[in-house]
């Protein structure tokens, strides 16, 4: 739990307010429409399984959202969530079921979209018998690049990346986090205008996560517009402009991570200290002691009438706050409602 | 083109990287025990003996490339995932898939010719100098290549919808049912329907017939190879393989990754 500065400033359904159907901003009513630099309509992806793939899993359902140009944009799901789904339909590495996507106002079943995006799979691994100037020299060579402005983008990024000591050996030798930097030097080696990572934070350590907290945000400097996925909840906390919830295929919120853990309400908490450490009052029982301070729970409604309880007692009142929750508990919540809604519906089935 | 091009230096690369090539130390040793050998126990047919063993070298040696590395072109950059950053990049399926096959196409077309200087050399060692029947070798090599590059082409289609090991099964069985399509679209049995019969007529059209690569038999015995036959050959060849790549192309431009 978090507490809040704010108190009781805007109620829980007027929080959901400044963010529109597919969660971005509302352009119609400010009437200056940003171009969107990734937008998603009805996507969808179904898997055959079963005996003869006569059954069909859904991955995705029918998810609609846009990023806009120069944000960056954190999408948030629990494993098997549909957020690497939904970046591999974006790369054309799967194809969808139904709906349609566009990247730069391109649809993406067109190839030349690639030319200004840059994409880093989860778990990159790379031709293992190529050393790390010799992958990033190949893949540079399928962005009109000259010779000399190949070479010398591959050693600037790859000193970006601090893989400049490491530059000649075979990729086999090397560790997962820096398979990872390989990865994340390949995807803005062409300058993209669009960048899409898939986790990545996966497999690097806290320096290494720093350090690709520090290239995303420089990469919004230069106004590029970053779409990446993540369970990492702090990094998406630290760094999005905005975030997405997928649960179960579903988009399940869009917004601000600030609007986000602010949907939900969780009452208020009121921290104290007393006079007399003897003394006895209703409220007392219900609040935990850590040290000299008591901290108890109290709904909205009973808020003035446990304060009242507290200045009778005399309890000196260090602070009062609203309790909102963190982008972790809004994530487990959805995660848990998702959960429980699967296990109804199997047992209705039963 | 570039693209493509690009594709298929990196699998030349590759293949020489992963030791690929290696096999020409085993075809040296191979050719340097006959040269010996067939000096001591074979009179007067030395030359014969060196060519036969020399080309059928070539051929399984190939042979044993062509499928386990063909399979593995696409199913290994599918499996290892080295695919996932390719084709984000601006590259089309199609140009990935030819590339590969080009690349290696070409480590065939390196390996056959290290191999077809190493059998010259054992040639010169039993019979020097070389005589004017033995550069007919050099049809009978090509052929070889064809029959190898095409086999790279089905290994490649196979690859795209199947797993590895169903897709090594099926280009053998391919291979081996080639072997035999000229005899499959000539034969009379007399128990068998005229449907039958035409059916298996279809079937050995649509087969690859390698029976039309093989000429070593005449070569071994020093007569020349047709020119009509290095033509007709080479033209079935990019006909059949044109057809076999364009679909393998079609099956992977749709195929998702996992």
């Amino acid at each position: 739990m978090r507490p809040s500065a704010e108190l009781g400033s805007i109620a829980p359904e007027e929080r959901r307010e400044p963010t529109n159907v597919d969660g971005g901003p509302d352009i119609a009513k400010n009437g200056n429409m940003p171009s969107p630099a990734i937008e998603i309509e009805r996507l969808s992806k179904e898997y055959p399984h079963g005996f003869l793939n006569l059954k069909k899993r859904k991955s995705l359902e029918d998810l609609t959202m846009r990023v806009e140009a120069g944000e960056i944009f954190g999408f948030l799901g629990p494993n098997g969530a549909g957020k690497s789904t939904t970046i591999k339909l974006l790369m054309r590495l799967i194809f969808p079921t139904s709906g349609t996507a566009r990247i730069l106002g391109k649809s993406i079943e067109d190839v030349s979209m690639h030319q200004n995006i840059g994409y880093l799979p989860e778990q990159p691994y790379f031709y293992d018998y190529l050393t790390a100037t010799e992958v990033l020299d190949y893949f540079a060579r399928f962005h009109n690049l000259t010779t000399a402005d190949r070479r010398e983008r591959v050693q600037k990024l790859l000193k970006k990346v601090g893989l400049e000591t490491a530059k000649k050996i075979q990729l086999r030798k090397y560790s997962k986090g820096m398979l990872q930097r390989v990865g994340l030097a390949q995807t803005i080696l062409h300058d993209p205008q669009v960048v899409v990572l898939d986790e990545p934070m996966s497999g690097l350590d806290p320096l290494g996560r720093r350090e690709v907290r520090d290239i995303i945000l420089e990469l919004k400097k230069q106004g590029r517009t970053v779409l990446f996925s993540t369970h990492i909840l702090s990094d998406a906390e630290m760094l999005c402009d905005r975030v997405g919830v997928i649960v179960g295929g579903k988009l399940r919120g869009v917004g601000t991570p600030g609007e986000m853990v602010g949907i939900q309400s969780q009452g208020m908490e009121i921290l104290f200290e007393l006079e007399n450490a003897a003394q006895r009052f209703p409220l007392l029982e219900k609040a935990t002691k850590t040290g000299e301070r008591y901290r108890v729970e109290s709904s909205e409604s009973e808020l003035y009438a446990h304060l009242n309880e507290l200045k009778a007692a005399q309890a000196r009142i260090l602070s009062v706050a609203q309790i909102r929750p963190t982008l972790e508990e809004f994530f487990m919540n959805l995660v848990d409602a998702d959960r429980a809604q699967a296990n109804a519906v199997e047992v209705s089935g039963r | 083109m570039r693209n493509v091009w690009v594709v298929a230096t990196n699998t030349f690369r590759e293949a020489v990287r992963d030791r690929v090539l290696y096999n020409l130390v085993f075809f040296a040793l191979l050719m340097m025990g006959a040269a010996i050998l067939v000096g001591q126990i074979s009179i007067g047919i030395e030359r014969s003996v060196i060519i036969s063993l020399g080309l059928t070298a070539i051929s399984v040696i190939g042979l044993f490339i062509a499928v386990f590395i063909g399979v593995g072109l696409v199913s290994k950059e599918m499996d290892k995932r080295t695919l996932y950053a390719l084709l984000a990049k601006p590259v089309e399926r199609w140009q990935f898939l030819i590339g590969k096959f080009a690349g290696l196409a070409m480590t065939l077309a390196v390996n056959t010719a290290a191999m077809t200087i190493g059998l010259y050399l054992a040639l010169w060692t039993v019979e020097h100098p070389l005589v004017g029947s033995d550069w007919q070798l050099l049809p009978a090599v090509y052929l070889i290549l064809l029959k190898l590059v095409l086999i790279v082409a089905l290994a490649m289609l196979f690859s795209c919808f199947t797993s590895p090991f169903l897709a090594i099964l099926f280009t053998v069985g391919i291979y081996v049912a080639g072997l035999f399509a000229g005899e499959l679209r000539t034969m009379q049995a007399v128990n068998l329907s005229p449907s039958t019969m035409r059916g298996f007529r279809a079937i050995s059209y649509l087969l690859p017939n390698f029976e039309n690569f093989n000429v070593m038999g005449v070569v071994a015995h020093g007569r020349p190879v047709p020119l009509a036959l290095v033509w007709q050959s080479t033209l079935y060849a990019i006909v059949y393989g044109a057809m076999v790549l364009a679909g393998a192309s079609l099956i992977f431009a749709r195929r998702n990754l996992k």
